[in-house]
Order: structure tokens, then sequence, then C-alpha cells
């Protein structure tokens, strides 16, 4: 990424929203602040996910599991050693991106479907062992009251922590994002047979891309942690996998905001229209077929539509020009 | 080291769950070869066929509620399928691969809270006729009746069906819809209502399933989302959309679960996940030729 890229017109609004985000607290109801908490965890994780499966093309179905993973490793770490809360918290993801090399090792092997498939079922073995490993993890009651630091437990503390380490793993992103190594990976999504021809070592790079993307999805499953100081085996759950990927399609996956949007609406509908009436998977499920029919592209997709009508979709699929910046 | 009595008996409780798994799973594999989507709804569509077997045999007392529960309840779920199908599934079909398989998944979050709506919450079970009360014994081993009966309901199960796809007219339509849609519609098929056609009779497998497993469990609203993820699986290493690879899959998921009870009962459910994973890495594309 060039740093003629920055210019105000993509920075301003982030920075407003940044500085309307660091306002919050002080303004809104603790609820609220909690709410907005776990959509930057949640959001985090969609992030991690689209890494893989917006600009990858892998058919990552079940990127909850390494999320569930970096929760479990710090909660472990915190409960059964006595290392520094610290050290635990960079080891954790740092144990998710090591199963996901694991998994990724033998998961790039195979094609879309198959692919899909085989991560399914590795990622199920983990959740098993975690579901009836009793003695360990405590297996479906999970692990609770974990001890978090008494200046991040509290509702504004965590959300401050919290939205430091989103902001960070977002540059991050981005930065990567927009590197000539992002820019391979969204090639390899568009056409893995040329890029094997031109001498790109597909499957290496989509691996990388895996644990890169596992890495982060275990730092949102340590913040996980340190929000709710629990962990259960649901995390790991390939429910929760498939819910992430929807957010991703929601928010518009070709996009690189696009997920945060898409966690954004499914925390909220599931907070308030789960105030109302308990059906809330009911509306989730009329909403995504209204999606499905008249906004393919995603909420954010339209968005940017809207905005830069006539100028250019630099995020659009198949435009890889601005690789060289 | 296990006498022989476990042994059998886990074998006969292995394989009664397979022949479950193989009727949920053939009408995947189905609608998988023909229509190409990973209908995420199948599992929401199985569970609705018990909680219909349950209503039926509340309606009807005795045993001849369970035998009209077996044949309703798939009627009324290829019902549903029927109706989600033509009103909007089947404009969908020139869309994006993705999001048919979105469609399914909003589909089974529907379906789901409806069920929630119209059964609510609570447990249900069902009891088999007396016909199948009772045991009987093989070799040491003693084997509930009711997995006799199942026994025999998937080797028809599967007959039926091959009878069905390789010697009646539709069945062959199907079949070349499912490899090569765009000269089935240049011959002058409505390819639409051949994809309708399939989509409902998958879904009615997986509604007999649901009949069929109702005796055997207790009928919850989570019984969907454990056994689509098994469904899955076992289609895909079965090889996608063949049906007698649906039945290999259901055999080896079925026969590692109920083995792994017998030899390390704490972790038996992830046995039937090791298998499906050395399955893929030995054989990519699963056990038998794909459709695909």
């Amino acid at each position: 990424m060039q740093r003629s890229n920055l210019n105000l017109y993509v920075i301003g609004p982030w920075a407003l929203i940044l500085v309307l985000l660091l306002l919050f607290p002080f303004v809104l109801p603790r609820f609220y602040v909690y709410i907005l908490t776990v959509i930057f965890v949640t959001a985090l994780l969609a992030m991690s996910l689209n890494m893989v499966v917006g600009h990858g093309g892998l058919f990552q179905f079940h990127h909850g599991v390494f999320y569930g993973v970096g929760a479990y490793a710090f909660a472990l770490m915190l409960t059964k050693t006595g290392l520094p809360m610290w050290l635990c918290f960079i080891l954790s993801p740092f144990v998710a991106a090591a199963v996901g090399f694991l998994i990724g090792w033998f998961c790039v092997r195979l094609a879309s479907l198959y692919f899909a498939m085989l991560q399914i079922s590795l990622g199920s073995l983990i959740w098993a062992i975690a579901f009836r490993w009793y003695s360990l993890t405590h297996g479906d009651d999970g692990l609770h009251g974990i001890p978090v630091p008494d200046w991040i437990s509290s509702t504004s503390g965590a959300y401050y922590f919290i939205l430091f380490f989103l902001v960070l793993c977002l540059i991050v992103m981005y930065i990567m994002h927009r590197s000539p190594f992002g820019m391979t990976m969204q090639a390899i999504r568009d056409n893995p047979a040329r890029c094997s021809a031109v001498g790109i070592n597909v499957r290496r790079h989509q691996l990388t891309a895996i644990v890169i993307a596992t890495f982060f999805a275990g730092v949102a499953g340590v913040l996980f942690v340190v929000l709710e100081h629990s962990v259960f085996p649901d995390l790991l759950f390939w429910v929760l996998s498939l819910e992430i990927f929807i957010m991703c399609l929601l928010g518009g996956w070709f996009t690189f905001a696009g997920p945060i949007l898409g966690a954004a609406i499914t925390v909220s509908l599931r907070t308030f229209v789960g105030i109302y009436t308990e059906y809330w998977t009911l509306i989730l499920g009329v909403l995504l077929i209204l999606l499905i029919f008249f906004l393919p592209e995603g909420v954010m997709g339209l968005f940017l539509r809207k905005v830069r009508k006539g100028g250019h979709a630099e995020e659009a699929p198949g435009r890889g020009q601005h690789a060289q910046g | 080291m296990f006498d022989l009595g476990a042994l059998g008996s886990q074998f006969f409780v292995g394989l009664s769950r397979a022949m479950i798994l193989f009727v949920v799973c053939s009408g995947l594999s189905f609608v998988l070869g023909v229509l190409r989507v990973p209908n995420i709804a199948h599992g929401s569509l199985y569970m609705i066929g018990a909680f219909s077997a349950y209503s039926i045999t509340k309606l009807v007392a005795g045993p001849a509620g369970f035998w009209l529960a077996l044949i309703l309840a798939p009627v009324v779920v290829a019902l549903v399928s029927f109706v989600a199908e033509r009103a909007l599934f089947c404009h969908l079909y020139q869309r994006e691969h993705l999001m048919l398989l979105l469609f399914t998944f909003a589909l089974s979050l529907i379906l789901g809270d409806l069920v929630k709506i119209v059964w609510g919450a609570e447990y249900k079970s069902i009891m088999a006729p007396e016909l199948f009360n009772g045991s009987v014994s093989v070799m040491g081993a003693s084997i509930p009746r009711y997995n006799f009966f199942l026994l025999l309901v998937g080797p028809l199960v599967a007959v039926a069906l091959w009878l069905f796809t390789n010697k009646t007219k539709i069945g062959k339509i199907a079949r070349a819809a499912a490899v090569d849609r765009e000269m089935v519609g240049a011959v002058g098929i409505n390819v639409s209502w051949v994809f309708a056609f399939a989509f409902v009779l998958g879904c009615f497998l997986a509604g007999l399933g649901g009949a069929l497993v109702a005796p055997t469990v207790s009928i919850t609203l989570g019984m969907d989302h454990n056994l689509i993820i098994e469904a899955f699986l076992i289609v895909t290493i079965g090889g996608l959309g063949n049906m007698w690879g649906a039945m290999v899959g259901s055999l080896i998921f079925g026969l590692t679960q109920a083995f792994g009870v017998l030899f390390w009962p704490q972790f038996a459910i992830v046995f039937p996940y090791m298998a499906v994973v050395i399955v893929l890495i030995w054989r990519p594309t699963g056990m038998l030729k794909s459709v695909w």
C-alpha cells in the first residue's frame, strides 16, 4: 500500500466514526456500550473470515473453530497456568494460528465444496474434543468467571480495550489487503489457473492467508473472553461459523468493510428484535431472502455503488489494477 | 477384549442408525445431484417430518397412527418444500451459486422458527406400534425390533430410488438434468419443473427420515443442526449426488459412531469425524464417483 492512497477522502469518514465511537461510552447507557462491544468482537471475527472468503475465494466454512480455539486457549492459560495476562494475550492468537495451519495444511489440497467439508469435519473434531474433555474444558458447561484484570473488566474498560485492538487489527488487515500479497490473493480468487500458470504457488498463498485469518480470529476469541469472562463449546460449533459467513455475505463480501456492517446488522437484530420476540431468526431469514432477491451485492456493495456512481469501484472483484498503487 | 454380544449389538445399532441417515442423505444427495445446491434447509425439513409424525400419532391413536404418520409426515414436508420452491426458490436458478446456498440457509432459519411457533420448544416423543416393542436376541446380542424394521426400510428406499431414477422417464430426465441442464432444456423439457420435482422428492425423503427416527429419539428443536452437518459430510465422502455413495457414507458414519461408543465412550462422537477426515484425505472426491 502506498501512502498516497490514504487521502482525506478515505480517512475522513473513518476518523469521524472513530471519534464518535470514543465518545459513546460517555453518553450512551451501559447496555448499548456492551452491545457495541459485542459488535466489535463479532466484526473482527467476520473481517478475519472475509480475508479468506471474500478476498481469497476459499470456502472457509468452519472459521468459528479458530475463534473458539483462541478463546479457549486464553481462558485455559489464564486459569490453569501462572503465565501473566499479557503473555497469554499474545500467545493465544498464535495457538489459533497454529491450529489454522494444521487444518489449512490438509484443506488447501482440496477444492471448493470438498475443502469446506474437510474443514467442517476437522473443526467438528476440535468441537467434539472441547465438548467431551470434561476434566479440562468442563464440556458443555464451559468455563466461567475467568479472571481478567480489573481495568478491562468494567464495561467501558472492555469497550476501549477491545476498540483499540479492533482498530489495530483493521489497520493491519487493510495494509495486508492492499499489499502485493493481498492483491495476489484476490487474483487467485478470480482466476486460480492463470495465477498458477504465471508461477504463483497457489496453495502456499492460500495456506498463508488461512493462517493470517485464523490468527485474527484468535484475537477476536481472546477479546470475547475479555468481554464475557467465559468460554463454552458453542463458540466452536458450526452454526456460529455459518452465522459469520452470512455476515460477510450480508454486508458485502467483495468490499473491505462490508463484514463490519454485516456483523452490526446481525448483532443488533438479535438484540433488539430479541427484546420484542423470541423469533428473531425468523426475521433474519426473511431479511436474508429479501436481500437475495433485491440486494445480491450486500448492503455495503449497494452503498458503495450509490456513493461512487460513475466512479471507480476499486473493491469490485476482478479489478486488481491497483496492485502497483 | 470385548464380548461378541456387545460388538454384535453395537453393529446393529450402527446399522440401523446408518439406515435412517441413508434415507435422509439420499434425499440430500438427489437434490445436490440435480440442482447442484447443498440444501441447508434439509435438516429443518427432517425436523418438520419428525414433528408432523408426532402430531399425526396424537390425532390418530394406536398403531394406525404410526403407519399413517409414516406416510403423511413426508407428504406434509413435500408440500412445504413445494410451496417454498415454487414461490421463491425457482426464481433463483439463474443466480450465483452461493446465493442459492444462502437462500436454503434463510429457509432453514424460517422453518426452524416456524416449528417453534407451531409445536413449541418442549421435548416430544412418540411410541412405535406394539409390533416393534421389545427386542430379539441374535447371537447373544439383544436388538430392538424397531431396528429390524429400519434395516428393512433402508434398502427398500434404496431400491425404490434406484428403480425410479433408472427405470422411469421422469427419473431419467432428472439424471440427465444433473449432467447437462442446457441440453435437457434444449430438447424441450421444462427444466424448472424437473428441478421442482427433484427438490420435492429430496425433501420428501428428509421427511420420511424424520418420521422414521421419531420413535427412537426425543424430538427437539435442535435436531436439525445435529443432523444437517452429518448429512453433508456423508454425502461428500460418498461422492456428491451419488445415491449409493450416500449409502456407503451412511454406513461409515453410523458404524464408526456405534463402535466408537464401545472403544472410547467419552469421545465416541469424535470417531465419525475422524473417519470423514481419513476418507477425504485418502480420496478427496469421495468413495464413489460423483455426478458433479
